[in-house]
């Protein structure tokens, strides 16, 4: 551990990426440029995130990572065990009692408190860019609150699918102000954007920051007689039975044998240790 | 060269300014909480929250203004020693640093461009107290209402009528340090 310098970054880049994260938090999902550093994973490994968590660990920190809500695949594992090498922090697979936690693509089903930084990997942050290629045009937009194009996408959506599409990745207007790509969750989790923790999304091959601070307004976008649905698998957990939960779907033989289960391992583990049931559960050693 | 100005930097940089980020981060996410900042200690009249802050947040890169008062040579010493950070006036500033009266008017510092709105300056201002009693502050990052003691509120709802352009703002006393997003609502207590 002695080796590197606590969190892996130097000073004068934790320092820039800090100044940024504060800019961030004062201008909730606008999209702050930064110097974005090479990190020892490829892009798309959440080279991002990493920047993000390393500005804002403490050595007095607990940090759980999730990739699409597990904490056992192999993104979440090297990146606990780089930070576990690189800071010496302590690491949990449980939801209550990290105090950082860096995710892909999905927010634990347990609500976050007020003590927790919730730190999304984001690969693309500006949701005006498979509308609008230029980065010159998509920062004009923002200035001048332009969002009728991405409405008008939406629309595009209802007219040939008769519903909205749009079911990961979906955008959000944040404090009435700046439209934002809550990063590749399903729009099942939107509705956790407004949460009392502080939620900080990093972009390291696109070199963005932003951020949403606690208890701030955030609306997914729709249209009055077509209002924003957080759907879900109409199932419950295979495993656990919970029915409120994030479900993936697993194939499990060549006979289009499939079953449901939860995608937050820590919160299907937690209801399984309570006693909690589902269609699947080894319950023949019994 | 006096020995204050050589002394007072971080014993610990990596560690001391990580715990102090946090704590900032804490206090502007949540404006009117009051946050304890220490480690580093600056010639006077610098408070060590501000002195920490300072060590935490600035470098060569970051422009600052010292406003009347805090603009003295032994502060500028010690920037020069501990941060180096190029002393500017207020219109090319990133951080500024003075007590509320001496930072005068608030459309001297930038305020960045609807392009760039993060390109705007962070003032730091310090003050005798710190208590959460006073002006009234609704908004992003606070669940209900919370209450700071702050100089004034005319000045910062004008602030606030400018978002997402505006100025960003830490309050520090003592050990003591408070944040002001520029989109908090500020009300009269």
């Amino acid at each position: 551990m002695s080796a590197y310098n606590f969190a892996y970054l130097d000073e004068q880049t934790k320092r820039m990426i800090r100044r940024a994260l504060l800019k961030a938090i004062a201008i909730p999902g606008y999209q702050v440029p930064f110097a974005s550093r090479e990190m020892p994973m490829p892009y798309g490994w959440g080279t991002g995130g990493v920047q993000v968590t390393a500005a804002c660990l403490t050595p007095e920190d607990r940090l759980k990572v999730i990739d699409q809500g597990a904490d056992d695949t192999t993104n979440a594992i090297s990146i606990r065990k780089f930070f576990e090498t690189t800071a010496g922090v302590e690491t949990t697979e449980r939801t209550g009692e990290a105090t950082v936690i860096q995710t892909r693509h999905r927010i634990p089903e347990a609500p976050l408190g007020d003590d927790q930084i919730l730190v999304y990997q984001v690969p693309i942050p500006e949701p005006l860019r498979f509308l609008e290629p230029r980065e010159t045009e998509t920062r004009r937009m923002h200035a001048l609150e332009e969002y009728g194009l991405m409405h008008v996408k939406l629309y595009e959506d209802i007219a040939r699918h008769g519903a909205i599409a749009t079911s990961y990745a979906y955008p959000v207007k944040v404090e009435g102000r700046y439209v934002m790509d809550p990063s590749p969750i399903p729009k099942f989790d939107n509705p956790k954007l407004e949460s009392a923790a502080i939620q900080l999304f990093g972009a390291g091959r696109e070199q963005r920051i932003y951020a949403i601070p606690p208890h701030t307004r955030v609306v997914s976008l729709d249209f009055e007689d077509h209002p924003f649905v957080a759907s879900k698998a109409d199932h419950a957990c295979d495993l656990c039975g919970a029915e409120q939960s994030y479900l993936d779907e697993v194939i499990v033989d060549d006979a289009g044998g499939r079953m449901f289960v939860c995608s937050d391992t820590d919160f299907c583990a937690t209801r399984q240790a309570e006693g909690h049931r589902g269609r699947f559960s080894p319950e023949a050693a019994e | 060269m006096r020995d204050d100005v050589l002394t007072g930097g971080f014993s610990d940089a990596p560690v001391q300014s990580a715990r102090a980020f946090r704590a900032a981060l804490d206090a502007l996410a949540r404006p009117g909480r009051i946050v304890t900042l220490s480690g580093g200690a600056a010639p006077a009249p610098l408070s060590t929250a501000a002195a920490t802050l300072l060590l935490t947040l600035c470098d060569g890169e970051t422009p600052l203004y010292l406003a009347p008062g805090h603009d003295a040579p032994q502060v500028r010493d010690w920037v020069a020693f501990h941060i180096g950070a190029p002393i500017v006036g207020p219109g090319e500033a990133m951080f500024a640093l003075g007590r509320w009266a001496a930072l005068g008017r608030l459309d001297h510092y930038p305020v960045g461009t609807p392009d760039y709105p993060d390109r705007s300056a962070t003032l730091i201002v310090e003050l005798d107290r710190l208590a959460a009693d006073g002006a009234r502050l609704t908004g992003p990052g606070i669940a209900t209402e919370a209450r700071l003691s702050l100089p004034e509120t005319a000045a910062f709802e004008v602030n606030r009528t400018r978002f997402p352009l505006g100025l960003d703002f830490f309050f520090t006393a003592g050990t003591a340090l408070a944040a002001l997003p520029r989109t908090t609502r500020v009300e009269a207590g």
